[in-house]
């Protein structure tokens, strides 16, 4: 496999102060609500490396993901791939640099087209390449993904969720992107399944010089595919780090609940006590100052009033009061 | 401890398909027995079997099971639905499809024990209903009574079922995945709170899970599923600290643990998927994935004791695993 060895001079991707708002319908006479799914995140992800993102079920991550794939217009901000902004591009261009891989495969995969046909897919759709480069390419990438000769001709339903999953990933790379964003891959795989397919994900990035975008809620899976992390919480990125820093130092409360919350098969060390309470985040209704405050445990006057504002650490971001007063208590520590 | 729950040489089939294959646990009161296995190993049918839910064209054999010193094999549908709910109570993995959308929260709840004990007014059970839902930490609960279950959150619903199993204060919960469509966060909730409703009530708690993690934390006893039987059973530090049955071992090198697996390093993985069994297999069901395998795995296999109260099924000694490195 070439693989294109010229350091890029770009992030893979760049995303610039991002916003995505949703009007939603309350009923008939009731008028729209507003939520924002994704308020405002900016972040650069340099070619090679993997991006995971982690938060709640309804931090926007999902979103983040629709956003940066074009397959949703941002309400404001820009996203780049390779360099490139993506709303200038069409949409052959655009599924050149930057494919999907979706949670479901069960959803994701046309139930009544053959594996086969599912994988030529994109190339069919760019138009302009000859059908026997198609059968070569396909045939290369099913043999890649782990797929024998005699699968390429089943149906979806004839496979095994993994099976599945690797149509959905050969599907992906046909046409060599750069970057591929998975959103929560193996969420529906069994455990021993969900481990060939993360081991799979890591061999095509290395052997492909991919730069992935892994969303997942699972902690453990993203400290182990994630070269940097990005916590998102009610649509904001709340903390970023390197992996090993961020697991290793969370410095957000949020941070600190959600790896606390990570049950590891370790007996006797019981059910972590995560200290967030019951209030719920409800993306329709963000509350003012800091989105967290309601369910912080270290929340103190400040919080509820003035809205934090990302603070630079060692390898990221972090957007807490906390660490300014960190700052404020030791001015001299660099 | 005493035995709640003795199920023997369990058998179910659907048609051609044999689900369960001589299944055998002993729930202790008190106690929370995990059953974990992947998809389709028959924990959930295993379950059922024992609440008599299976489906209609299900079959149903066994050599013992037994409730509370009670044989459940022999009791007609009436007298089965009459123990569901009341001394044996269950929940589900998605309690958005196992709560009735049209009916509010209170309507339901009352309904449970309304029913099990004829004569409680409506008030005494919305009394009970209340001091249920504060109990599994639900704020104003009265109100809550009032709502319809899509006007909660995932987390809340979850409380709320079982809340509602707790109504008639049964001595046996079965919790089927009770935790896998919520958060991390609201998972660690759930599971402190099930923990601190088994010490302070006694219940015994059959878990069933996919998570070894959920395994390590909560379960005083496990049974590890595959193809439809028991393939090893032991108290929980025993299994961590020395798993036997090669499947076990594969799982457990499948997970990423925070710290323990290097990054730059290919997780654990069993090749391969699990197999559809047909009635008449003989053998062991895992042989074709495993790296262990030899002539013998195609007949009977036996099941052996490691430990007080370990066993696994295998042709492998019993001290086989001692010269191989513990699974990471």
């Amino acid at each position: 496999m070439n693989v294109a060895a010229a350091p890029a001079a770009h992030p893979a991707i760049e995303v610039r102060d991002l916003r995505r708002v949703f009007r939603v319908r309350q009923g008939l006479f009731a008028p729209p609500r507003e939520v924002v799914a994704v308020d405002g995140v900016s972040f650069r992800v340099p070619a090679g490396s993997v991006l995971g993102v982690v938060g709640e079920s309804g931090c926007g991550k999902s979103t983040l993901a629709r956003l940066i794939l074009g397959l949703l217009p941002p309400t404001a901000g820009e996203v780049l791939v390779d360099g490139r902004r993506l709303a200038e591009m069409d949409r052959r261009a655009r599924a050149r640099l930057i494919q999907p891989v979706f949670q479901d495969p069960f959803a994701s995969l046309n139930p009544r087209r053959r594996v086969r046909d599912i994988v030529a897919m994109p190339l069919v759709a760019q138009g302009d390449i000859p059908r026997e480069e198609i059968g070569r390419r396909v045939a290369e990438m099913l043999d890649r993904v782990g797929l024998s000769r005699e699968q390429g001709d089943r149906f979806p339903a004839q496979l095994s969720g993994g099976q599945r999953q690797r149509v959905a990933i050969a599907r992906a790379l046909v046409l060599r992107p750069r970057v591929v964003v998975c959103d929560e891959p193996t969420s529906a795989l069994d455990v021993s399944v969900q481990a060939q397919i993360l081991n799979l994900l890591a061999e095509l990035r290395r052997d492909l010089g991919l730069t992935y975008l892994f969303i997942s809620h699972n902690l453990a899976v993203v400290e182990h595919v994630a070269t940097e992390v990005a916590v998102m919480y009610l649509g904001r990125i709340v903390e970023r780090a390197e992996a090993e820093a961020l697991f290793a130092a969370p410095r957000h409360p949020y941070t600190r609940a959600l790896l606390a919350s990570v049950l590891t098969p370790e007996p006797g060390l019981g059910v972590p006590d995560v200290g967030l309470g019951d209030v719920m985040p409800d993306p329709a209704n963000i509350p003012p100052g800091c989105r967290f405050h309601p369910r912080c445990p270290l929340a103190f006057a400040r919080c509820p009033v003035e809205a934090p504002i990302p603070i630079a650490t060692a390898t990221g971001i972090v957007e807490c009061h906390l660490e300014d007063r960190a700052a404020a208590a030791q001015p001299a520590a660099a | 401890m005493s035995a709640l729950l003795e199920v023997a040489g369990l058998q179910v089939r659907f048609g051609e398909v044999a689900a369960v294959r001589g299944a055998s646990l002993t729930v202790n009161r008190g106690e929370t027995h995990c059953l974990v296995g992947e998809s389709g190993c028959g924990k959930s049918v295993t379950a059922l079997a024992v609440m008599g839910l299976l489906a209609r064209g299900a079959k149903r054999e066994a050599e013992r099971i037994v409730f509370a010193g009670q044989d459940l094999r022999g009791l007609s549908d009436r007298a089965m639905s009459r123990l569901r709910g009341d001394r044996m109570a269950m929940i589900f993995q998605e309690p958005m499809t196992s709560l009735n959308p049209s009916y509010t929260i209170g309507s339901q709840m009352t309904e449970v024990l309304r029913r099990h004990r004829p004569g409680t007014t409506r008030a005494r059970a919305v009394d009970r209903a209340v001091e249920l839902l504060g109990r599994v930490g639900i704020t104003a609960p009265g109100m809550r009574l009032g709502q319809y279950p899509h006007q909660l959150s995932g987390g809340l619903r979850q409380r709320v079922m079982i809340a509602m199993a707790l109504m008639c204060e049964p001595e046996l919960l079965i919790a089927d995945e009770p935790t896998t469509a919520l958060d991390v966060t609201v998972q660690a909730q759930i599971l402190r709170l099930l923990a601190e409703l088994q010490r302070d009530l006694g219940l015994a708690i059959l878990l069933i899970t996919h998570d070894l993690g959920i395994v390590a934390r909560v379960a005083h006893r496990v049974s590890v599923m595959y193809a439809g039987e028991v393939v090893e059973s032991a108290p929980t530090a025993a299994l961590f600290a020395a798993p036997c049955h090669p499947y076990t071992r594969g799982l457990l090198s499948c997970v990423p643990v925070p710290g323990k697996v290097r990054r730059d390093q290919p997780l654990g993985s069993i090749p391969g998927v699990v197999p559809r069994i047909p009635p008449g297999f003989a053998g062991c069901a895992f042989r074709d994935r495993c790296a262990h395998a030899r002539a013998e795995c195609a007949s009977n296999v036996p099941r052996r004791a490691v430990g007080p109260g370990h066993e696994f099924l295998c042709t492998l000694a019993p001290d086989w695993a001692c010269a191989e490195p513990v699974p990471a």
